[in-house]
């Protein structure tokens, strides 16, 4: 399994633009691509049918919609992204007891700060392991750590 | 009569890897339960104990939620398409602290 999630730029500023848009509730999105290299080839904007600034749930039509497009190109949706508006880009509790599939990367954009922040993690069987988030080649998390 | 049901990546292992099936049901009721016999590893994963459908379970029918229709009870007929989602939801809830002053 990969441990790591590879992105374009232009999918990164769309997740995080996504994000800010919808504040002041959180914001909520589907990744699709290829499970088996961890690449996002492009990001699906879903609703927030939970409307609120301390839950998500991805609209379940726009899933439906989704997942159809996804498969009807090849790939298949293998993650999902939220935001926390106030909180620190780190799966809580009501995350991980909530996540779907064990294959899915879990990417969180925290809001809190003055910069936003988008890290990413896989959840297996409630435990939480971050993974490396590479755009355009670059790892992010060697940015950060050096 | 047979109707096409689509499973999620994650329920997939139990179904011998497969993303679709066909099984016969005039309604998701039975729909579901003819799937839970055909692949015991789904049993309990789409139904709960209590007979209702998972809360993190979204059953649609071609593009309608079966929530908004009448759930279990939702009629289907041949070359109508059953689609299984898990519901993606979370949040910052259990740890988010009340806004200071």
């Amino acid at each position: 399994m990969f441990r790591m999630l590879l992105l374009r730029s232009e999918i990164y500023e769309e997740i995080v633009a996504h994000c800010i848009r919808g504040l002041p509730a959180e914001a909520c999105g589907l990744l699709s691509g290829d499970p088996d290299t961890a690449t996002v080839q492009r990001c699906y904007l879903t609703r927030n049918a939970a409307a609120s600034a301390r839950l998500y749930t991805v609209d379940p039509l726009d899933h439906l919609r989704a997942d159809r497009d996804a498969e009807s190109r090849g790939e298949q949706i293998i993650g999902v992204f939220h935001s926390h508006t106030h909180t620190d880009a780190y799966p809580s509790p009501t995350d991980v007891e909530q996540a779907p599939d064990p294959s899915w990367h879990y990417v969180v954009v925290s809001l809190r700060d003055i910069y936003p922040s988008l890290r990413s993690y896989r959840i297996i069987q409630g435990v939480i392991s971050e993974e490396e988030v590479v755009i355009d080649g670059h790892s992010m998390i060697g940015r950060i750590w050096s | 009569m047979p109707i096409e049901v689509r499973l999620p990546t994650v329920l997939r292992s139990h179904a011998g890897g497969r993303s679709t099936v066909q099984v016969d049901g005039s309604t998701i009721r039975e729909v579901l339960e003819e799937l839970a016999t055909s692949y015991p590893g789904l049993k309990g994963q789409i139904i709960a104990d209590n007979g209702a459908l998972h809360r993190f379970v979204n059953v649609y029918v071609n593009d309608d939620d079966v929530r908004y229709l009448d759930n279990l009870d939702t009629k289907v007929s041949s070359g109508d398409v059953v689609s299984i989602l898990p519901a993606v939801a979370g949040g910052c809830r259990a740890i988010q602290r009340e806004p200071e002053g």
